[in-house]
């Protein structure tokens, strides 16, 4: 049996991404049912880049489910700064750990960890490449807020060009039927053709492109907004003419649906403005929180599958005995 | 201009005028010990000009090597004085140790062991993207 792991939202099916958002949900309904679930398995979270709510979301969501974490939060702290590969690492740490989610800034790191490795590898963000976890949580988000992931108008805002969590959401949601994508972008920064070639065109995506976030509010189901990130750019005079090119604001949202839920995959700098948090349709929060959910859910998968069991039935049947 | 008839070795035929060059690098014949001979510009009726190598040996070719470039270019075998095949090589659907990933956000430009691999994402553009990183091969061909 091959050993699965999450690199890419694309090495899950639909049906699999389906099934997690259900034990996400089950979990978020009956926590207790789940909490000695991962008892005598480790998680080690291996982040050779800086962050706050995707390794203490994965930590959390160990601990939650009655589990251990070892690991580092950044590279320094590693073997790395020593010149150690990811290779050896990944080698390394899977003696010790039943379970890696690891975070690196080079694209493509962790396709490497899946050559190496023993146990499970999580993709935790690599570089501008993917973040397929962060997918997941917005997906639930979408799901628990909508109460669907079909039919709708999706806004997608700022860094339209470096944003993995755009391109990754894009992928995912371009699976599901009756998704409209509005691409709000400044120039310079709009989506890469390769996205809108070969996942737009190719799946029949509805989608429109401009730069006009007011002119598109109104027709929008749901609003994700993404931060013009300072890492992704070599050149620091580019950032600095780009970075405020959206700043979200209570006026801006006058002629927004009701229902409109405003998702941001967070950390924010300043393109929603704070004066926005208590407005009803700020998911945001709520969305970190959810990061915790599903990836309790895809820890519980991930060690399932590589534990091999044989028993019959969806994660969510056999969960539930 | 005169290149004599080879006994045993290979003839890449229809290559691209000005691309001969790029396949003998490619091909790394420079580390070759037969002869090799490159003809720039022989007249084409197909093509109207055209770049042709002859390999003095029938030494290991890197086909997929030859198909990434193009897969128009003929490859006719020669043994013993005699044509024993002409064939053309389609575009591989994964290469790998001859060409480089050029994004310098790859993980291949930090980890010096791993092999610079690529997949034909579209095989009708020839499009190749690195295993890694998933951007595009950017290639002169």
């Amino acid at each position: 049996m091959k050993l699965r792991h999450l690199i890419d939202i694309k090495d899950f099916t639909e049906a699999e991404i389906d099934e997690l958002i259900e034990v996400a949900k089950d979990i978020i309904d009956n926590p207790v049912k789940y909490s000695d679930k991962c008892h005598g398995k480790k998680l080690a979270t291996l982040f050779f880049e800086p962050s706050t709510r995707t390794r203490l979301s994965f930590e959390a969501a160990m601990y939650e489910l009655g589990g251990n974490v070892l690991g580092f939060s950044e590279a320094q702290s590693s073997s790395a700064a020593k010149g150690e590969s990811v290779a050896d690492t990944i080698r390394t740490v899977s003696n010790y750990a039943d379970i890696i989610a690891m975070r690196h800034p080079k694209e493509g790191a962790p396709t490497v960890a899946a050559t190496r490795t023993k146990v499970p590898i999580i993709n935790a963000g690599d570089g501008g490449h993917n973040h397929p976890t962060q997918t997941l949580t917005d997906l639930l988000t979408i799901s628990r807020e909508k109460g669907r992931l079909t039919n709708m108008t999706i806004g997608l805002v700022g860094d339209l060009k470096f944003g993995r969590t755009v391109h990754s959401l894009i992928n995912a949601m371009s699976r599901y039927e009756g998704i409209k994508f509005v691409l709000i972008a400044p120039e310079e920064l709009r989506i890469p053709d390769y996205v809108k070639e070969d996942v737009l065109d190719r799946n029949g995506i509805e989608y429109v492109e401009t730069t006009d976030l007011e002119g598109a509010m109104p027709e929008l189901d749901v609003l994700y907004m993404t931060r013009v990130q300072k890492e992704r750019f070599f050149n620091e005079e580019d950032y600095l003419r780009l970075k405020d090119s959206y700043i979200l604001t209570p006026d801006k949202l006058q002629n927004a649906k009701e229902d409109l839920s405003i998702l941001h995959p967070l950390p924010r700098v300043n393109e929603i403005s704070t004066a926005i948090d208590d407005d009803p349709r700020a998911k945001y929060f709520t969305q970190a929180l959810n990061g915790k959910y599903i990836r309790m859910a895809l820890i519980i998968k991930l060690l399932e599958e590589a534990d091999a069991f044989s028993i019959p039935g969806s994660t969510a049947e056999r969960w539930a005995k | 201009m005169e290149i004599g008839a080879i006994r045993n070795g290979y003839v890449l035929d229809h290559i691209k005028a000005g691309m001969g060059m790029e396949l003998y690098n490619i091909l790394k014949l420079k580390n070759v010990d037969c002869q090799v001979a490159l003809i720039k510009n022989a007249e084409s009726r197909k093509m109207g000009k055209k770049d042709i190598l002859k390999i003095g040996d029938l030494i290991d070719v890197n086909l997929d090597a030859i198909g990434f470039l193009d897969p128009n270019i003929t490859v006719i075998t020669i043994k013993d004085g005699e044509l024993v095949s002409k064939t053309h090589i389609e575009m591989p659907e994964e290469i790998e140790g001859f060409v480089k990933c050029k994004n310098p956000r790859c993980i291949t430009t930090v980890e010096q062991e791993i092999p610079h691999k690529f997949k034909l994402t579209d095989r009708e553009k020839g499009t190749y993207r690195c295993i890694y990183c998933e951007s595009v091969l950017k290639y002169n061909r």
